[in-house]
């Protein structure tokens, strides 16, 4: 009997247990279902905020701001610089008798992409103050947003091209849509320059003057006899074929993808490939990926790279100032325009379609992106590059400005100069996969491991792979 | 009477069986079954992202199938994926055979048994990424191979290891290896200590040799062991995941050549392509069961 009891006890317990483990499960409908974090997320403020939702409805405007972004830095310009904003706490704001509702997920493994898939997704079903209102993107996967009706037009929200006209037109040219129309706004510039290091230039070149080592510079048949010279004294010309690969693309003459889906290469990228393989089989650069460890060498003054190709906060940031040993430490760098203008980086400011605090929305980017006044006062204080050309050029003639990195040079006019001649408009909304995807494919190449056709088969491969819509 | 009693017990006794099976036939049902027919029948739709456009569901028939073969990659994959679970797995084999013998072997003896067996284990604890991080480091272009490698004056320049078709593989499938040749002996070992001692004592009687045993005795007998190490680390191989992930950074290099079947099923989750997904995921189901019966039948006719 007893024993009866007890099976019958041991076998109700994992029968129970059981139950109740698949219990939880089975809420979570889908284990394939995409992104499952994404209902985590809104859910916090949606169970904070629905009394209001209920009171709201008369209202014109809806009282929940809600901003879908990646880190801390778009909060931190808005509390310091828009005029009413108070801070609540770490994730929520006060603007009037608006609560602003920030949405942070980094962007690590296309996180914050997914989480703002998937909510935009739901956009229209959602209740008002669950709505996402604004949102912000880079540069890379702007068009995936821009060119569809899930971002709002800057002209309906009251925006002229007046406000904008002091804004780099390649700023305004990555978040315009197929039809010509523009989505978002930037407060910042990221306009990038050819860094060379100064001890290698006199040298080879005889002079750290970056007037005469632009001359050396100046194209990219200037820049490859200069990559000549400096392998026959023992230097490297670039740490990587990757440093130069920004500036082939942020100049090309047409899209990655072609009006009928086929992808299709611009000359200057065939130009990246063919300039790339010739430095490799000469030893004049190597193939190491951005940011690796290989890469980075370069860095430091025991190394033999010549230069590298980055904006504002490459420079200050990156390349390990402060740094036993770093060339940046000491100031060894100069900065030069280089073959040709080319941007990395930046933050845009997208208004998103079915919000209901539209005037807002307006104000925000009016206020931190077009008003000169700010802007000054976002560089004094964030040493930020902002996207305002008049109050660049000011803070570039202003000569108590100067950069310790680059020896006391003042590159700020060289940042303006170089990136007024971009031209964005060859933009596809596929540009983040497929760049990277020829990058990395070209690199066998480069290394000799395999032949040209058969990178580019690789290539071809893996675009269709991340996006099934697009032939070759 | 006493006979109904015996009868009524025996069907109570069952009952407790069942209840203690359905556990696992639900969590069976929940985690397998469905998942299983819910991909059998995702694989007949266009269904996938065009950036954050949605594409589909709809209804194509054999589409997604007809694509997935007329690229013909996926022959390439699978060769991929067979080669380099071979190139692992017969030395993992051979290794794994020979150590199961000599710690099996009463007459060698030999000193610290449980330490070299828990040695052997050790790599397995390891996670394969983080393992295959370790080799990404020891094996990048100015590792700590290079460096002794040009140091004793073998190599002149530093040799790109992931970079070459026969390194990429050979460190893949030695990774593969070093992991699971513990495991593995461990198994065989199980299987060589349930054989009768008596037989060895005959054979040595007869004076029969060391290899002889081996061979004649050992081999012969441990085939069920062998063939169960044999299914398992096949299913394992196809779904060979981990350690080219991470080790080649997703790419698969050099141009595809380390790329497996589950790798470029991952890819698919990018544009989150849950068609061409299911219909992959239904032809590995297919090769999978199709190798394992080829196995299973061999050692069954052989018996």
């Amino acid at each position: 009997m007893k024993k009866k009891v007890l099976s019958a006890l041991l076998a109700t317990t994992m029968v129970a247990s059981m139950l109740v483990g698949c219990g939880s499960k089975a809420e979570e409908p889908a284990a394939e279902a995409p992104a499952a974090e994404a209902p985590a997320a809104e859910e916090t403020p949606a169970a904070e905020e629905a009394p209001a939702a209920e009171e709201a409805p008369a209202a014109e405007e809806g009282k929940v701001f809600n901003i879908y972004c990646w880190n801390e830095e778009f909060k931190s310009r808005v509390k310091d610089h828009y005029p009413g904003y108070e801070e609540v706490d770490g994730t929520t704001g006060k603007i009037g008798d608006v609560t602003v509702q920030w949405h942070i997920t980094p962007s690590d493994d296309n996180a914050y992409q997914n989480n703002l898939d998937e909510t935009l997704l739901k956009q229209e079903s959602a209740p008002a103050d669950e709505k996402i209102d604004m949102f912000l993107m880079e540069a890379d996967y702007a068009l995936k947003y821009v060119d569809t009706p899930y971002t709002m037009n800057v002209a309906d929200l009251g925006i002229t091209e007046a406000d904008l006209a002091n804004q780099f037109q390649y700023t305004k040219d990555v978040v315009t849509d197929s039809n010509g129309n523009l989505k978002g706004v930037s407060w910042q510039g990221c306009p990038g320059v050819l860094i060379y290091r100064r001890d290698i230039a006199k040298d080879v070149l005889g002079t750290d003057d970056p007037a005469e080592v632009n001359e050396a510079v100046k194209d990219w048949d200037a820049f490859s006899a200069t990559a000549a010279k400096m392998k026959e004294k023992g230097y490297l010309m670039t740490s990587s074929v990757n440093d130069t690969y920004r500036v082939y693309s942020n100049n090309v003459t047409s899209k990655w993808v072609s009006a009928d889906n086929k992808i299709q290469i611009d000359p200057n990228i065939l130009k990246w490939v063919e300039d790339s393989k010739k430095m490799v089989d000469a030893g004049q650069t190597a193939t190491h990926e951005l940011w690796s460890d290989d890469w980075s060498k370069g860095f430091f003054e025991d190394s033999n790279v010549f230069c590298y190709f980055g904006p504002a906060w490459f420079v200050d940031f990156c390349m390990s100032a402060g740094a036993d040993g770093a060339v940046a430490t000491n100031g060894g760098w100069g900065a030069v325009e280089g073959p040709q203008g080319f941007f990395w980086g930046g933050t845009w400011i997208c208004g998103a379609t079915g919000t209901d605090n539209a005037s807002l929305i307006k104000d925000i980017m009016l206020k931190l992106t077009c008003d000169k006044d700010i802007m000054i006062d976002i560089v004094k204080a964030d040493n930020d590059f902002v996207n305002n050309e008049p109050a660049m050029l000011e803070m570039a003639a202003d000569t108590s400005y100067s950069s310790a990195v680059l020896g006391g040079q003042n590159p700020l006019a060289m940042y303006v100069a170089g990136v007024s001649k971009i031209d964005l408009s060859n933009q596809s909304a596929y540009d983040q996969g497929i760049n990277e995807s020829f990058q990395e494919a070209m690199r066998g190449y480069f290394d000799g491991n395999y032949t040209y056709d058969e990178a580019l088969d690789a290539f071809y491969k893996a675009v269709v792979e991340k996006y099934p819509s697009l032939t070759y | 009477m006493s006979k109904k009693t015996k009868n009524n017990n025996v069907v109570r006794y069952n009952r407790w069986g069942y209840i203690f099976l359905i556990p696992f036939v639900v969590t069976y049902c929940i985690f397998q079954l469905i998942p299983l027919f819910s991909t059998i029948y995702n694989s007949f739709f266009e269904n996938y992202r065009d950036g954050i456009i949605q594409v589909g569901p709809k209804y194509i028939g054999f589409a997604n199938y007809v694509k997935l073969f007329s690229q013909g990659d996926i022959w390439t994959y699978l060769g991929n994926t067979m080669i380099m679970w071979v190139m692992g797995f017969v030395p993992q084999i051979l290794l794994s055979l020979i150590l199961g013998a000599w710690f099996s072997n009463q007459r060698m003896r030999l000193k610290c048994e449980g330490f070299f067996k828990t040695v052997i284990y050790l790599p397995n604890l390891i996670m394969a990424s983080a393992f295959a991080m370790l080799f990404f480091t020891l094996f990048s272009d100015m590792g700590p191979i290079n460096d002794i490698l040009i140091h004793i004056g073998i190599l002149k320049e530093p040799y790109q290891f992931l970079f070459h078709v026969g390194s990429a593989r050979t460190i893949v499938a030695g990774m593969n290896c070093l992991m699971w040749f513990g495991n593995t002996t461990i198994l065989l070992m199980a299987g060589m200590m349930g054989i009768d001692p008596a037989l060895f004592e005959a054979a040595e009687v007869d004076g029969a040799t060391a290899t002889d045993v081996f061979f004649k005795i050992t081999l012969p007998l441990l085939r069920p062991i062998l063939l169960y190490v044999m299914i398992t680390s096949l299913i394992g191989g196809l779904q060979m995941f981990d350690v080219p992930q991470v080790l080649t950074n997703a790419t698969g290099d050099p141009a595809r050549s380390t790329l497996t079947m589950i790798m470029f099923l991952n890819k698919h989750l990018f544009s989150k392509n849950f068609g061409m997904g299911g219909a992959l995921s239904v032809f590995l189901f297919v090769v999978t069961g199709i190798l394992s019966l080829i196995v299973f039948k061999l050692s069954v006719k052989e018996n």
